[in-house]
């Protein structure tokens, strides 16, 4: 077999190659041609077809994300940020941390296995690559409705792969999200996220400099999986052929991983790497070119040394596999031999596949050149692969049906009226798939490894301490809501924005950054893209408003099944530190007779809310306003109070209202509480408005008794509006709302934590039943053949039978 | 003299960060072991934590029993030597036949991680002796195969030797047989423990401290043995 080499290429300008294929357009293709002055060779028509993808290039949404940069607010704390593999952000002297989420979204729906296992494993080597050690992980997951028969598979099969790739790595999963909609039937969005630690001047660069430095792969072997992941995957909408492209999604091992950190780690901290990059989307083409590209340095590589699972492999496919489990590390010759020394020790494959070569003469950058048993098959400049890509300013239009959309207001639905109707209608909220209890989701999870998790869900914010001795730790909320952002995508990106800024102010903590992932439909229909734009210029907006910078993110373009785009679905995390973490606020009430204080204001709106969702199947008019100074007052007077000892636990109210909040808080804890509604809302529908209603800026807080004269007086100086609803009542086990209902807590936490089990355990036990059954049974010799984690995913996946 | 703790690491270990602590917050000094080191750098007593070891390939703690400091540990142990197995070192030391019975696939498949109330049913282990029988504890338990299964006579034998340690209250997590969430070598100074006494030790990371006990029974127990 012999591979097409550039002298090749060179002797017939006139091949047919198929460049549409692998996704590039004529145009893309004519460019390439232009670049190298003659055609590309088969291997290096698969690298430009990769890093030229929506995936790698951002070639669509290259022109929005500058907002990001130039709209940014200055950090001193930013040590890092958009470009890198993640933004990195000092929060003591000494420390770092750096964090960052990222979609594995048509994967997760072609095998929900491995698609997710592999997008928690991608994002955690994004962390390492910074010369972090990853210290926590978080999950956004949007499925179809709750009781459509293919949810199951996909919920089923995406959690277990999280928790077998996430708890075997031993990270604990603090938090995210479990949302329903039938948008997302045909593509589920499974956005995972990673929080790191690292001593600040342990940060890495991925620059390969140094002419002569031994360029290094370490890792797993490479195989013939995650071929053309970024490119035909990740990068096109789904048709009826999803399930043909199986070979295109990665297959993960995280013991392989766990010992890729540690080793990493290691070489790390004796500064034995000048420069480190992890493979993940288009495999090693993208190290190699990035690497290069970042040092304006060029790179000679042998292809033959790099160790395959397939010896059959081709030299393109070898460029562009997405084997997972592998970092590229640029070594100085005279380390070479103690680096492979760390990584023998903890037994990971690894072999100097190439060395950096001098810019031209004439200071030109260098280039790239490959070669597969003594025969040129690249050569090509990287800065053309990583920074000269297409770049598209995409039609936009606004969605021809958002005016009607927006006139359809769910303000002008039928409210319950009478006590009863709103009774029954508190339990049917609590009940539904999207507020109920996730803890058959959560349970799946490590929460406890490592030892330092302060919070974890169902909290509002999953708090990790970093620092043993001085109690220094960080907090981190992930959020969205596509029904806002399909409603208005720039209010909706605010939305989501606010909801995180929130969840990390009520634990105590003070924000510093935001990292976001952007869930939208085909770049290629002017309504979704104006939907992108939208939601870009409100979270720049938003940042720069919260005076905290967007260090990095991720966009997922092609979500959609044929013509129907998922909602526009901006995922958003945001970042917050905690000098001490002993002092987080927790968000379950905890004392008897503590005093309830609703902070905020309560507007009529139901526009795009979860009882306008789930009661009567609506989705129209406009979301709820979003004042993003008044988010950072009630961040500013919760850290205030709590560091005066007046806050003993802190809610943030977002879907469901004052409701699902109080209802929460009371379950946290198995603590009841009474409240009394004020005057203004006592009459009509004005008591539902007053519970359902999702207006932002709010929180629930619970003041210790004695504490509520110096609380509120500390609201009124601050201008933030409160109002006193209720005290907690540790021996009534009841929630009550005066003159309204009373409900007991047994029967609520049996609505709130009956709904996951009911629709996925009964599931199972449909799809298979019998089989479970005879494996539950089975002698453990039965079991022992079956104990990898992935036999897991199979079984599960009710389609394998 | 402080007492040693060995608490060793094998590939895959990922509680053992968390194992060293808690014997740190009893008051031992800890010594970390490395798998492929057969030294025990005479350590007092020895923690196998939790994790996946080679990553539970095969089955888990299948391949780690054959590591070089599995054979030193195996030999230290009928001299006495304390050893507690935490999830996967409770795996390890089944699968290295220091303990009886295996631990399998739970029940309902599901990897599960909640807080788990467990009975003290023997306070007469060097793991345990800071315990009242019959006492109840709540530490988190969080596992993928941590059904314990063995045959009918085995299990009549712990039952009547008394060398069944801890089992399930309030609600077994994985279907493990008798409710058993821990037993002991028929010497006592061998104890297996699925869920995670090292999680329990601290008021701000776990759901209470009822974790402590195993850690500062060892130290009581080798502080008998000195006098």
């Amino acid at each position: 077999m012999s591979a097409d080499t550039v002298e090749h290429a060179g002797d017939t300008p006139g091949e047919l190659q198929p460049h549409l294929e692998l996704g590039l357009s004529d145009d893309e293709y004519e460019r390439i041609r232009q670049i190298l002055g003659r055609r590309p060779t088969q291997s290096e028509l698969a690298m430009y077809s990769v890093m030229w993808s929506e995936h790698c290039s951002y070639k669509s949404s290259k022109v929005h994300l500058r907002q990001f940069a130039d709209k940014a607010p200055r950090s001193d704390r930013l040590l890092a940020g958009m470009g890198e593999n993640a933004g990195v952000v000092r929060v003591s002297d000494t420390l770092a941390v750096t964090f960052k989420v990222e979609s594995h979204n048509h994967p997760s729906f072609v095998e929900p296995y491995q698609g997710a296992a592999t997008g928690v494993g991608g994002i955690v080597r994004d962390i390492l690559a910074m010369g972090a050690r990853p210290v926590a992980v978080m999950d956004s997951l949007r499925f179809g409705a709750a009781d459509h028969p293919d949810t199951a598979r996909l919920l089923s099969g995406v959690v277990a792969g999280i928790g077998g790739y996430g708890n075997c790595l031993g990270l604990p999963n603090i938090g995210g999200e479990v949302v329903f909609d039938p948008c997302y039937q045909g593509n589920p969005l499974v956005n995972a996220l990673c929080l790191g630690v690292l001593p600040v001047d342990r940060l890495q660069s991925k620059a390969a400099s140094g002419t002569g430095n031994v360029v290094v792969l370490m890792g797993a072997k490479t195989g013939r999986d995650g071929i053309g992941g970024v490119s035909v995957l990740a990068s096109a909408t789904f048709d009826d052929e999803a399930e043909q492209r199986r070979p295109s999604v990665q297959v993960g091992d995280p013991f392989t991983e766990k010992l890729l950190i540690e080793a990493c780690l290691e070489l790390y901290d004796a500064r034995l790497v000048v420069g480190v990059q992890d493979l993940g989307g288009a495999g090693l083409t993208c190290a190699l070119t990035e690497t290069a590209a970042a040092a304006g340095t060029g790179m000679r590589v042998w292809l033959e040394r790099i160790p395959l699972r397939e010896p059959s492999m081709e030299p393109h496919e070898i460029l562009v596999s997405e084997s997972q489990e592998r970092m590229l590390l640029i070594v100085e010759p005279d380390k070479l031999d103690a680096v492979l020394k760390t990584a023998d020790k903890w037994g990971v494959p690894t072999t100097a596949i190439g060395e950096v070569t001098a810019p031209t003469t004439s200071g030109e950058p260098g280039r790239i050149l490959i070669t597969w048993r003594d025969e040129t098959v690249a050569d090509v400049p990287p800065g053309s692969l990583v920074d000269d890509g297409p770049v598209y300013a995409r039609p936009m239009r606004e969605p021809g049906d958002l005016i009607l959309l927006q006139a359809d207001r769910a303000e002008t639905l039928p409210r319950p009226a009478d006590p009863d109707a709103l009774r029954e209608t508190v339990l049917r909220m609590a009940a539904s798939p999207n507020l109920c209890d996730k803890t058959w989701v959560i349970e799946q999870y490590d929460r406890y490894v490592l030892g330092n998790t302060v919070l974890a869900q169902p909290e509002d914010a999953g708090v990790i301490r970093i620092d043993e001795r001085t109690g220094l730790g960080v907090a981190l909320s992930v959020d969205g809501n596509g029904r806002y952002a399909r409603l208005d995508p720039y209010v909706g990106a605010r939305l989501a924005l606010a909801e995180a800024y929130r969840n990390v102010v009520v634990t105590g903590a003070r924000p510093v950054a935001v990292t976001d992932c952007l869930n939208f439909g085909s770049p290629e229909d002017p309504a979704v893209m104006w939907q992108f734009a939208e939601a870009v210029r409100g979270l720049a907006d938003g940042s720069a408003e919260l005076n905290i910078p967007v260090t990095g993110g991720n966009v997922s373009f092609y979500n959609q099944t044929g013509a129907a785009a998922v909602h526009p679905t901006p995922v958003v995390g945001v970042l917050g530190v905690l000098e001490d973490v002993s002092q987080r606020i927790p968000m379950g009430f905890g004392e008897d007779g503590e005093v309830i204080i609703l902070l905020g204001e309560t507007h009529a709106e139901l526009s795009g809310s979860e009882w306008a969702w789930e009661v009567h199947g609506h989705l129209g008019g406009v979301p709820p306003q979003v004042d993003l100074s008044r988010e950072r007052l009630l961040g500013e007077v919760i850290a205030d109070a709590a560091a005066k000892g007046h806050v003993s636990s802190a809610h943030d109210l977002s879907d469901g209202g004052l409701a699902h909040a109080l209802a929460e808080s009371c379950m946290r804890r198995g603590l009841g509480a009474r409240v009394a509604l004020p005057d203004e809302f006592t009459a009509g529908s004005m008591p539902f408005l007053y519970l359902c209603s999702e207006s932002t800026g709010r929180a629930i807080v619970a003041v210790p008794r004695g504490h509520e004269k110096a609380f509120t007086a500390l609201c009124t100086e601050w201008g933030l509006p409160w109002t006193a609803i209720g005290v907690v009542d540790a021996h009534g086990r009841e929630l009550e709302v005066r003159g309204q209902f009373v409900i007991g807590l047994d029967e609520l936490r049996e609505a709130w934590s009956g709904t996951l089990p009911r629709l996925f355990d009964a599931e199972r036990a449909v799809g298979m039943g019998p089989q479970a059954e005879a494996a539950a049974d089975a002698a453990p010799e039965t079991e022992a053949s079956e104990s990898a984690p992935e036999t897991e995913a199979s079984e599960a996946a009710p389609e394998t039978e | 003299m402080t007492t040693r703790i060995g608490v060793v690491t094998f590939p895959g270990s990922l509680d053992d960060g968390d194992a060293a602590r808690a014997a740190r917050i009893a008051g031992a000094e800890v010594v970390r072991l490395w798998h492929a080191e057969s030294d025990l750098r005479q350590v007092d007593a020895v923690i196998l934590p939790g994790g996946f070891s080679y990553g539970d390939y095969l089955r888990c703690g299948a391949i780690a029993r054959f590591a070089p400091v599995m054979e030193a540990i195996t030999k230290a142990v009928s001299d006495g030597l304390p050893v507690l197995g935490i999830c996967n070192g409770f795996q390890i030391l089944c699968e290295a036949h220091l303990l009886p019975g295996a631990l399998t696939r739970n029940a309902h498949l599901h990897f599960r991680n909640r807080d788990q109330a467990l009975r003290i049913e023997s306070a007469d282990t060097a793991w345990t002796s800071s315990y009242e029988p019959g006492q109840e504890i709540v530490i988190p338990v969080k596992n993928g195969e941590g059904r314990f299964v063995a045959d009918d006579r085995t299990l009549d034998e712990l039952t009547a030797e008394g060398r069944i340690v801890a089992r399930y209250a309030g609600g077994n997590p994985n279907g493990s047989l008798r409710d058993i969430a821990a037993i002991a070598s028929e010497g006592g100074n061998v104890v297996g423990i699925m869920p995670h006494p090292e999680h329990a030790v601290e008021a701000l990371t776990g759901p209470s401290l009822d974790g402590l006990g195993f850690f500062t029974s060892i130290l009581k127990h080798l502080a008998g043995m000195q006098k």
